[in-house]
């Protein structure tokens, strides 16, 4: 890591996460994001063309926003000479654009970087069937009346079953279990509980009410529909949540003999999150406030079947290289995918056998505080718009550490597919930029 | 390309191609656009000759402006025929000339990108084919109606010919322009292309010469003799409703000339010179050009300097301040708008949706791209990033001040603070700021997008720059802006005011209102004064009478003050003077008054008589600012030329005695001004 240099995360804001209330939601992917970035760019006076490049997330842009990333940059009048690209690592993708740009700059080849990750879950298409688009091909292929006849004929009702894009997106193409399905193998290994289950999903709840009541989450930036409505929270909490409410819930995936309900799984949830990054000399240059550091980051690969253990897997060669233990870290934020994924990463730390076998220690790291895990809420209560949470959790911690005057904090998330991907930053607003400290 | 052509012209150049085709160029000479001026005419008459003598294999006309095809006739020259005897030949050498070039034995092609208006259009109407750029900057159109005339170089009958006749009849009576791609649909021209096709597609007209496709059948029917007074008694109908006859005869001319002539276009082209040389002549013609001319010197006072803003800010999201936003961000700037409640500003991007998409129709990327400009921002953050902010809150001195305060440290260095207060005055506003010079007066009338005019303020401490910039400014968002001087009222409220009232008062006085406000649109005004107040809204204009009635001395009448009371607001509130439903005033069509003339003289002195007075002021620079101004601020009726150049018309004696009849029967309200002795 020598020769590296130092990247910052200047800034950023993100929409309200709105719930996916059957019909397709009022923004696009690209509206989204438009938001989060004008009100993100317009809070600071540097020229739009000092931004080097342009990096967005997203799992499913929608068909008219092909390399969303891009269309996101045109339309915030980003110039056209900067390039913008689009990243996807499934539900990682926010954070993805994030380390990319944090490489680049690192790497000396950018800047000023406008990194970040969006969704719109609601507006996940439905796609034909194949027979169906067989059935169009040869209709259109059909040259004579008679052919074309003939073709009519063959149309069945069944040819408009639609396929659901969503539903194929959260099962694992490899391994055929859906997502919930790789929550409920974790709860099982661990042994974890519906009622710790749902007291974990409480908790997020409440802890999402309490930081919008003490207006902890001023990166929100409103919402306008064209109908005159606006959206200035995400909408998906629950302040009177209980576990007793909870539990009158039914398992949505192992619906017989299971555990995960919707009450206890992520909310599928439209939202974008914006991200400033910027080296040291860009800091300087266009006189930028700098809200953290980003130290270190980590992808790891597991098995798909339980691909909620994905943080575990992450974290911990950070925490080995920068040579830190829990008591280092001052604040966790891990995506809340599945509250049972959650906490089987806990219960993977503080247990000796799993780190021996699957990170490669002599022992645990030890226990997570659940005071400093998520203290704003996740997923559960937030939503989680695949393209979009990694980027809201990196921006989130920051500001959580700010907000307490402290250190470091660590975000992480599981990925489907069985991958994890983690990232350690420090706040700096008490130290000198680099250079001046040496 | 290009042996070019043995004599030299100083407005057309011939450029010859590979396949003999002429390119005949039009760049006329010491000017920004190309006009069809006299000199312009006479050497496409040269040029025409020459090409008959020698008949190359097809002609393609284009323009060497950056700024359009050709913009129409010049106008200063039609200021020059006061009667027919000058206006006739005027004509005459005009369709001789479009006669010639529609006589060329070898296709001939116009070529247009860009604006292509008037005598520009009838040109390309004399050729075989007309091809056209679909960008939206081309647009096409017969405008000659605003000037009080029609289409007089043979448009008429060539128009009708190509289209039929509700297409064309339509263009030149509402004399709108087009963008081609309208005009390809009902066959004005022959084909719209992008500009990358266009050069290919006018050398394949020449090369193939195609048969052209007639009007539909239906057209052709309705230009039948027999239905032909049926179909001109329905467009007489549909002109009345907009202009009446004895006001604007040009568009009853025309649908006269159609209905008389079809049948001959011979006839209906000779026919069509002498009816404009009739027109051309007429007062209303002259003062529309007048008009006109009125509106180009607006134009050029926002062009002393150059100010292009890289981002507007306005706060305030009420309908004022929320139309202010979404105008500017049509008007293509990068717009934040900015209120401390996060509601109004959503019914504020409501209402701007719904311009948008008034205004981009289905082009669903133009309107994206317009809401992509204009960002509701509850949080102020354009406050630091635009060169002008425009503030449009409610009207209160203290909190514009505290206002004013507040955002001053966060702005440019020089950026411009503009309020579009109408009834504060800058300099009781400008002492809170540190650089009190940056306070300027930019009053938009409502609705927002149909009124022409901002008035641009200029308080006793604003800098010249910053007037110039915000000239500029209004110039650049497509309105016309007029300097005013720092007083109640300004010019357009103050000018339009007693006039109001003297309407209020004649209601106190039991006129019935349908009375009064015919007795105004029988003058020319768009709109009666009775109407007006209600659609203004009764508590605005009461709140702008009673300050103007402490500047200058005008009573409130009682019923005003009364209404307000009672919550009768006008249109707004359901009813005002008069009741509403659906929007539309109800009116009693039997309502009768015994002396309708003298309620017009009394509601057209009161009016008069303050232009006079703000003249004497100097509350504007000139005379002519003052029409101009009173014709773009109220719609007062364009074709009598503007307040102060009616007096000078209809005989400043004449009306100062009507004015001592009235001052004798009403008191001292019509004491004849000062200044209208000096006119």
């Amino acid at each position: 890591m020598n020769n590296r240099r130092d990247v910052y995360i200047v800034d950023g804001s993100r929409t309200p996460q709105l719930k996916a209330r059957g019909r397709p939601g009022p923004f696009s992917a690209s509206d989204l994001a438009v938001t989060a970035g004008r009100a993100l760019l317009m809070r600071h006076n540097f020229d739009l063309g000092e931004i080097d490049e342009v990096i967005m997330g997203c799992v499913m842009p929608s068909e008219d926003e092909a390399n969303i990333g891009r269309v996101i940059a045109l339309r915030l009048g980003v110039p056209q000479t900067v390039p913008a690209w689009t990243v996807q690592r499934n539900c990682a993708s926010g954070m993805q654009s994030i380390d990319s740009a944090f490489h680049n700059i690192a790497s000396g080849q950018a800047n000023l970087i406008l990194a970040g990750g969006v969704e719109a879950m609601s507006r996940a298409p439905l796609l034909y069937n194949k027979t169906m688009v067989n059935w169009l091909s040869d209709l259109m292929m059909a040259k004579s009346l008679g052919q074309k006849l003939k073709t009519f004929a063959k149309f069945r009702p069944g040819h408009l079953k639609p396929v659901i894009a969503i539903l194929h997106g959260l099962t694992d193409p490899v391994v055929g279990l859906n997502m919930g399905q790789t929550a409920e193998n974790i709860a099982a290994k661990f042994g974890i509980t519906r009622e710790q289950m749902d007291s974990f999903a409480v908790d997020s709840h409440h802890r999402l009410a309490a930081a919008h009541a003490a207006g902890h989450l001023d990166e929100i930036e409103t919402l306008y529909d064209s109908n005159g409505k606006f959206y200035d929270h995400d909408d998906g909490v629950r302040p009177d949540s209980s576990i007793e409410k909870l539990a009158r819930l039914r398992p949505v995936f192992d619906r017989k003999y299971g555990n995960v309900t919707a009450g206890n799984s992520a909310q599928i949830t439209d939202g974008a999150t914006l991200v400033l990054l910027a080296s040291e000399e860009a800091v300087k240059k266009h006189n930028l406030p700098v809200l953290a550091k980003i130290v270190d980051s980590q992808w790891a690969g597991l098995d798909p079947a339980v691909m909620g253990m994905g943080p575990a897997h992450a974290m911990g060669p950070i925490m080995d290289r920068q040579q830190l233990s829990i008591s280092d870290i001052d604040f966790w934020e891990i995506n809340e995918a599945f509250a049972t994924q959650v906490l089987g990463c806990v219960e993977a730390w503080k247990d000796d056998d799993y780190c021996k076998t699957h990170l490669g220690r002599d022992k645990a790291f030890g226990e997570i505080p659940h005071e400093r895990l998520n203290v704003d809420g996740g997923g559960v209560s937030i939503g989680h718009p695949v393209g979009a949470s990694g980027a809201r959790i990196v921006l989130h911690l920051a500001k959580i550490l700010h907000r307490n005057n402290a250190r470091r904090g660590m975000a992480s998330l599981c990925i489907g597919g069985g991958q994890g991907g983690a990232m350690l930053i420090e706040n700096v607003s008490n130290e000198p930029l680099q250079n001046e400290a040496a | 390309m290009s042996t070019d052509s043995a004599s030299t012209y100083s407005h057309w150049k011939l450029e010859y191609d590979v396949h003999n085709i002429v390119w005949l160029h039009l760049d006329m000479a010491d000017s920004k656009v190309n006009l069809l001026s006299g000199a312009v005419l006479e050497e496409l008459r040269s040029v025409l000759d020459e090409l008959t003598n020698n008949v190359p294999q097809g002609v393609i006309i284009l323009s060497d402006k950056k700024a359009g095809f050709i913009f129409g006739a010049d106008i200063k020259e039609f200021l020059e025929l006061d009667d027919i005897s000058q206006s006739q030949p005027f004509l005459d050498r005009g369709h001789e000339i479009m006669d010639k070039l529609e006589a060329l034995p070898c296709p001939t092609v116009s070529m247009i990108k860009g604006m292509c208006l008037g005598g520009g259009m009838e040109l390309s109407l004399a050729c075989n084919y007309i091809v056209a750029s679909d960008d939206s900057s081309t647009r096409l159109g017969l405008p000659e109606i605003k000037l009080g005339i029609h289409p007089g170089y043979g448009g008429t009958a060539r128009s009708i010919k190509r289209c039929g006749p509700l297409p064309a009849m339509d263009i030149m009576l509402t004399g709108r322009a087009i963008p081609s791609s309208t005009a390809k649909k009902i066959g004005l021209i022959d084909e719209c292309v992008p500009e990358r096709q266009l050069r290919q597609a006018a050398v394949s007209f020449v090369m193939n010469a195609p048969k052209r496709k007639r009007p539909p059948f239906v057209q052709r029917l309705l230009n039948n003799r027999l239905l032909r007074p049926l179909v001109a008694q329905q467009m007489r109908k549909q002109v009345s409703r907009k202009a009446r006859q004895e006001h604007y005869p040009a568009p009853y001319s025309l649908i006269n000339l159609w209905q008389r002539y079809a049948d001959n276009p011979k006839r209906m082209l000779r026919e069509e010179a002498l009816s404009v040389a009739k027109l051309a002549t007429t007062e209303t013609a002259h003062n529309l050009v007048r008009v006109f001319f009125l509106q180009e010197k607006l134009k050029n006072q926002g062009k002393q300097v150059e100010f292009k803003p890289s981002h507007v800010h306005v706060i305030g999201g009420g309908i004022m301040g929320g139309d202010i936003a979404s105008w500017c961000a049509i008007q293509g700037y990068t717009v934040t708008v900015q209120d401390q409640d996060p509601s109004r500003l959503a019914q504020t991007f409501k209402r701007a949706q719904s311009s948008f998409k008034k205004k981009y129709k289905r082009d669903r990327r133009a309107i994206v791209a317009a809401s992509d400009r204009l960002m509701p921002d509850h949080k102020g953050y354009g406050v630091s990033h635009a060169d002008i902010i425009i503030e449009a809150i409610f009207e209160d001195a203290n909190v514009k001040r505290a206002l004013y305060q507040e955002i001053e440290p966060r702005m440019k260095p020089d950026a411009i603070l503009a309020t579009n207060t109408s009834s504060i005055k800058l300099e009781d506003l400008s002492s809170s700021l540190n650089k009190p010079g940056r306070l300027v007066g930019l009053h938009f009338f409502n609705p927002v997008a149909k009124m022409p005019l901002v008035e641009i303020i200029r308080g006793n401490e604003t800098e010249e720059d910053v007037v110039q910039r915000t000239l500029a400014f209004g110039l650049s968002i497509s309105k016309l802006p007029l300097p005013v001087k720092s007083s109640p009222g300004f010019l357009v409220n103050r000018i339009l005011m007693p006039y109001l009232l003297e309407a209020v008062t004649m209601v106190d006085e039991g006129i019935p209102p349908e009375v009064i406000d015919k007795a105004a649109t029988d003058f020319g005004m768009p709109m009666g004064p009775i109407e007006l107040a209600d659609t203004v809204g009764l508590d605005i204009c009461k709140s702008v009478a009673e300050i103007l009635s402490a500047a200058l001395d005008m009573p409130l009448p009682e019923n005003l003050n009364a209404m307000a009371a009672a919550n009768k607001l006008g249109k707004k509130s359901g009813e005002g003077f008069y009741k509403y439903t659906k929007g539309k005033a109800q009116k009693n069509k039997g309502a009768r008054y015994a002396d309708v003339q003298k309620v017009q003289d009394r509601l057209v002195m009161r009016l008069l008589n303050e232009a006079t007075a703000c003249l004497r002021e100097e509350i504007v620079e000139s005379d002519e600012l003052i029409d101009a101004g009173v014709i773009f601020g109220t719609g007062f009726a364009p074709f009598r030329g503007g307040p102060i150049h009616y007096i000078r018309e209809s005989g400043k004696q004449k009306l100062a005695d009507r004015m001592n009849e009235l001052k004798n029967e009403y008191g001292d309200r019509f004491e004849s001004d000062a200044a209208w002795a000096g006119l």
